[in-house]
């Protein structure tokens, strides 16, 4: 039992190490799911895709430095 | 239309996502096999690789009968998760903030803990055989889902995955049988950063593509979104590199 568990505390490790920095992405992807269809000029859907995701990524580094 | 400018990200990505996974699993099956015998350590990898094919046997085509945009949108998220998490490690470990990953220091710690066990009284050690299995299988799911994930836009690329992690198999078991000791001169960190921004390119587009995304220029737009988390990476290394770090 113990050993199905550690492997399933390893197996969610795979994508989640910090909650918060996790919960942003799955934040801000939910939220591209639901506005970025609707934009008209499609040519910045995935520029704002990427950029929230950059933002993420600086924003848990930034933290987990000052930490 | 196919080319190698169109596959050869989907090859170099899984290629080394994959020789990461392999020389940790490689570290700990040498670790059990110079303590507790190379019968079970090969047991356990033989093994965890059978569970792995029967999974991709039973996955695979299920798979396939999901609509492509759905794939794209669950394998997408899944790896965006994934590769902006190596790709934060990278940065932190690049930077000093936390230690750089050591396959020796992690070789030593097996190979102690597995000598503290107790012995095997005659027959297959369930010891060695468990802990064998357990990495194999560990790693094994990561490199599987790195396959799926990279190759989720269609048959070519799926296979282009593939190859590029049986190189990475090939590469890292041919290197374990001549050398019998850990990986440790392979610059883990330095593959983690790169690996980090292929992951994250290749999740975002996919991510996109399953929610309708246009993206410029097509699947060219990856390179372009891996140049972004990798320049994004390096300039947070740059800021942040305290004394102590390394690449």
């Amino acid at each position: 039992m113990h050993r199905i568990c550690t492997a399933f505390a390893e197996l969610i490790g795979l994508f989640v190490d910090d909650g918060r920095f996790a919960g942003i992405i799955v934040i801000w992807l939910a939220i591209c799911w639901l506005v970025l269809p609707h934009l008209v000029g499609t040519s910045i859907q995935g520029g704002l895709l990427a950029l929230g995701l950059l933002g993420a990524l600086i924003e848990s580094t930034w933290r987990r430095t000052r930490r | 239309m196919t080319t190698w400018g169109h596959l050869a990200p989907s090859v170099l990505a899984s290629f080394l996502a994959s020789l990461v996974e392999f020389v940790e699993a490689l570290t700990v099956v040498l670790a059990v096999g110079a303590t507790r015998g190379w019968r079970g350590a090969i047991g356990g990898t033989l093994l965890a690789l059978a569970v792995l094919t029967a999974l991709v046997i039973v996955l695979g085509p299920a798979l396939t009968r999901l609509p492509l945009a759905w794939v794209q949108l669950g394998v997408g998220a899944l790896l965006v998760l994934f590769g902006l998490r190596w790709l934060h490690k990278a940065i932190l470990r690049s930077a000093g903030i936390i230690p750089l990953h050591d396959e020796a220091a992690t070789y030593a710690k097996q190979t102690a803990a597995l000598r503290a066990l107790s012995p095997a009284r005659g027959g297959w050690d369930g010891v060695a055989v468990a802990t064998a299995f357990q990495i194999t299988l560990l790693e094994g799911i990561e490199v599987v889902f790195i396959v799926i994930a990279v190759g989720a836009g269609g048959a070519d690329l799926l296979q282009s995955a593939a190859i590029g992690a049986g190189a990475a198999l090939l590469l890292v078991v041919a290197l374990g049988l001549l050398l019998h000791r850990p990986l440790a001169t392979i610059p883990e960190n330095i593959l983690k950063f790169g690996v980090g921004a292929l992951l994250s390119g290749f999740g975002t587009f996919w991510f996109g593509e399953g929610i309708g995304v246009q993206w410029p220029n097509g699947d060219v737009s990856i390179l372009a979104l891996i140049g972004g988390f990798l320049l994004t990476a390096m300039a947070m290394v740059s800021l942040l590199r305290t004394p102590t770090g390394q690449g």
